[in-house]
């Protein structure tokens, strides 16, 4: 990140020579060493200035499996693995929506409730109606847009804002799926729909995981290594040949032993699946199209966003409604997991599990700052406390603690380091 | 020296409700050259640069691009003409690296895709050859100091190739290294053939850059006076409008290097009409 073009073409870097000045690095330059003691030093640097990313979450997740091994021994067999990463589906998916809400700075209080409004749609549709299966999924999803669409008028059109919006949206939305339901208190999947399978599904050929993680690995690589030789090809500063290989290597390890991981139980879970394609696709529009540059630049100063002439209300609009759709197909995930839709699906802490996954994940609450996979990465904490918890037989109340007391954790960590950062700034 | 002006503006008239903040205002910028735009506090310099830049459509008066009659409504036509502006307040996106708040707008795509090679490439020779220097184009925009974050911005100005770029008081906030950085940016930018229009409260910055200087006084024309033969009590006299009476003029003729700034008591009340939002 912080490395310039000296430390690979120094030669090159001596061609525009303009006059004189020009010869003299400035002292403050922040030049990376070769070797190993290069990265150490920027790695070093990097904790000064306070870009933590993801490196509190990941060893928050390895204290978590450590202390929760210890304590009941069965936290880490393949079972319990395998079901978190069944689990972590639908929250996940819907904290992708929360975590591009958080970059533009803003809160979405709504996607419990329209997870739950989602759920109800599609199963008033699909078994009430007799709706077809899929329609009434895509229906719901629409529908989850649709509600979306909405906050998203009222807060970058008409100007109110995103907390009240979709606090009123929290509030009204479960009414309605109260309403829909209508009868019923609880509306079972049938046996063969796609929502089960959301959430049911095993890939149980044990060549579905291992392709999909030496899929995984060597698109990694060879994307990475792509970059990297065009950067190289402009003069840039570029990662070398081993430094790829050595990521490479990392993805391949974790992809792998997920895989073994998820074979020793039932499988590759398609609920896995579709989260992971959730989450490139959403990375990928993040970080390499024009429209996830727009939602970083309005989150992080919406004035300059204007003044560039990117329609900062449009955007705001379409991340409103992507929360929603996203939202709602999480909702689908968690009907699956619970047996079918019901008038309290998505109320209680889903709510806050999914916005406390996204910060603890790493995205900022302030906007501008994140990354899509923090939508992976805070999940999993959440699910593996609850999970662990859940082994130990400890009570809800404890586990409402104990998340709070992570997120709040995850909230100082970002609050501090962006301090910090301010701080390192004014050098 | 006289090129043909690369854009003129006559009898430009702007009026925001009971304000008349411009009433038949002319300019006139050439290529290569710096003028700069003076006037005190609510004489109607953001607002006429705002009309240049397409913020404010003028009311009457008409403005001509290379000699043709041209209508600039919005941003947008201002940035077709060849017209860029680098507000006070920057405008950068802190959270953003430099590359992409040079390229914010108008990022290069490759197959539909973001580019960052080309941009970074493309950003790493621009600053080189304007002889900036910052850490690293990679850095977020918020760890720059002030004068690295005001080249940034002018440099990001420059992404499409204007013919005019419009500096409203690029030095404000700046220590003096950093003032005089900036101030060498834009002799160089001049050299390059650049017309620029730069705001300044500063008679120094403007003594030391600019070749003409235009005074705007209450919404109207106060004079435009070349740097090199005026000296900067004339300059400032003009701004106040110390000039304009009997009483100053035999002062000024009596001690010829002593302007009295604010010598008239009627200058500051006729001040009250504050510039337009």
């Amino acid at each position: 990140m912080s490395d310039t073009q000296k430390d690979v073409v120094s030669d090159a870097d001596a061609q525009p020579q303009a006059p004189g000045e020009q010869l003299a690095p400035d002292p403050r330059l922040l030049v990376r060493e070769r070797g190993l003691m290069g990265y150490v030093e920027d790695f070093r640097r990097r904790i000064r200035g306070g870009e933590l990313g993801s490196i509190p979450v990941v060893i928050g997740l390895i204290i978590i499996a450590i202390v929760f091994e210890a304590q009941t021994g069965t936290f880490m067999t393949p079972r319990n693995l395998s079901n978190i990463s069944v689990y972590i589906a639908g929250p996940g998916i819907m904290a992708v929506g929360i975590v591009l809400v958080l970059l533009l700075g803003e809160i979405d209080l709504s996607i419990g409730s329209v997870a739950g409004l989602s759920a109800a749609i599609w199963a008033v549709l699909s078994v009430t109606h007799g709706v077809d299966d899929v329609v009434s999924i895509l229906l719901a999803i629409a529908a989850g847009a649709a509600v979306g669409t909405v906050h998203g008028v009222f807060f970058a059109k008409v100007g109110v804002p995103a907390f009240v919006v979709t606090l009123a949206g929290f509030l009204g939305w479960s009414g309605v799926q109260i309403w829909v339901m209508g009868e019923e208190g609880t509306i079972n999947i049938p046996r063969d729909s796609w929502v089960r399978d959301f959430t049911d599904f095993y890939f149980s050929d044990i060549s579905a995981a291992y392709t999909l993680a030496a899929l995984i690995t060597a698109g990694y690589v060879l994307l990475s290594w792509r970059h990297e030789r065009r950067r190289a090809e402009a003069q840039l500063a570029a990662r070398p040949l081993t430094e790829i290989l050595i990521r490479g290597g990392l993805v391949a390890l974790i992809s792998f032993v997920t895989a073994y991981t998820l074979n020793q139980h039932r499988g590759l879970p398609l609920a896995l699946v579709l989260f992971l394609a959730v989450l490139l696709l959403a990375d990928f529009m993040v970080r390499r199209t024009t429209y996830g540059r727009q939602i970083f630049a309005v989150g992080g100063n919406a004035e300059a966003a204007r003044r560039a002439g990117i329609n900062v209300a449009r955007v705001r609009l379409t991340v409103f409604t992507i929360a929603g759709a996203l939202a709602a197909f999480g909702g689908l995930f968690l009907a699956g997991q619970g047996g079918g839709a019901s008038k309290s699906l998505g109320s209680g802490n889903l709510l806050m599990n999914v916005i406390a996954a996204a910060v603890i994940g790493g995205t900022s609450l302030f906007g501008g700052r994140g990354w899509i996979w923090s939508a992976l990465l805070g999940t999993l904490v959440i699910q593996s406390i609850t999970s662990g918890l859940n082994l130990m037989n400890m009570s809800a109340e404890i586990q409402y603690m104990i998340t709070g007391a992570v997120l709040l954790i995850a909230v100082v960590l970002d609050s501090v380091s962006r301090r910090t950062q301010r701080t390192a700034g004014r050098t | 020296m006289t090129a043909a002006p690369v854009l003129s503006l006559s009898g430009v008239s702007k009026r925001f409700g009971a304000v008349q903040a411009l009433t038949d205002v002319d300019l006139e910028i050439r290529p290569g050259e710096v003028t700069a735009l003076v006037g005190d506090n609510g004489a109607g310099k953001s607002t006429l640069v705002k009309t240049i830049a397409g913020v404010h459509p003028i009311d009457s008066g008409t403005i001509h691009w290379k000699g043709k009659p041209v209508r600039i409504a919005r941003p947008h036509d201002a940035q077709d003409l060849g017209i860029a502006t680098v507000y006070q307040d920057l405008a950068l996106c802190d959270n953003l690296d430099v590359v992409a708040n040079l390229y914010l707008g108008n990022e290069i795509r490759r197959r539909g895709v973001l580019d960052p090679v080309t941009m970074e490439r493309r950003a790493r020779d621009l600053l080189d050859t304007l002889s900036i220097r910052i850490p690293s184009v990679r850095i977020p925009v918020a760890s720059l100091s002030g004068g690295q974050r005001q080249v940034v911005a002018i440099a990001r100005a420059l992404i499409g190739s204007p013919e005019v770029v419009i500096l409203d008081e690029p030095t404000a906030a700046l220590g003096v290294e950093q003032t005089a950085q900036v101030l060498d940016l834009v002799e160089r930018l001049r050299g390059r053939g650049l017309a620029l229009i730069l705001i300044s409260h500063n008679m120094a910055d403007v003594q030391a850059v600019a070749d003409r200087v235009a005074v705007l006084r209450l919404g109207r024309n106060n004079g435009v006076f070349p740097v090199a033969t005026t000296s900067g009590e004339e300059i400032i006299a003009a701004i106040t409008g110390a000039a304009d009476n009997a009483v100053s003029r035999r002062r000024s003729r009596a001690v010829p290097a002593q302007a009295t700034p604010a010598a008239d008591a009627e200058d500051t009340t006729a001040d009250a009409p504050e510039e337009a939002p």
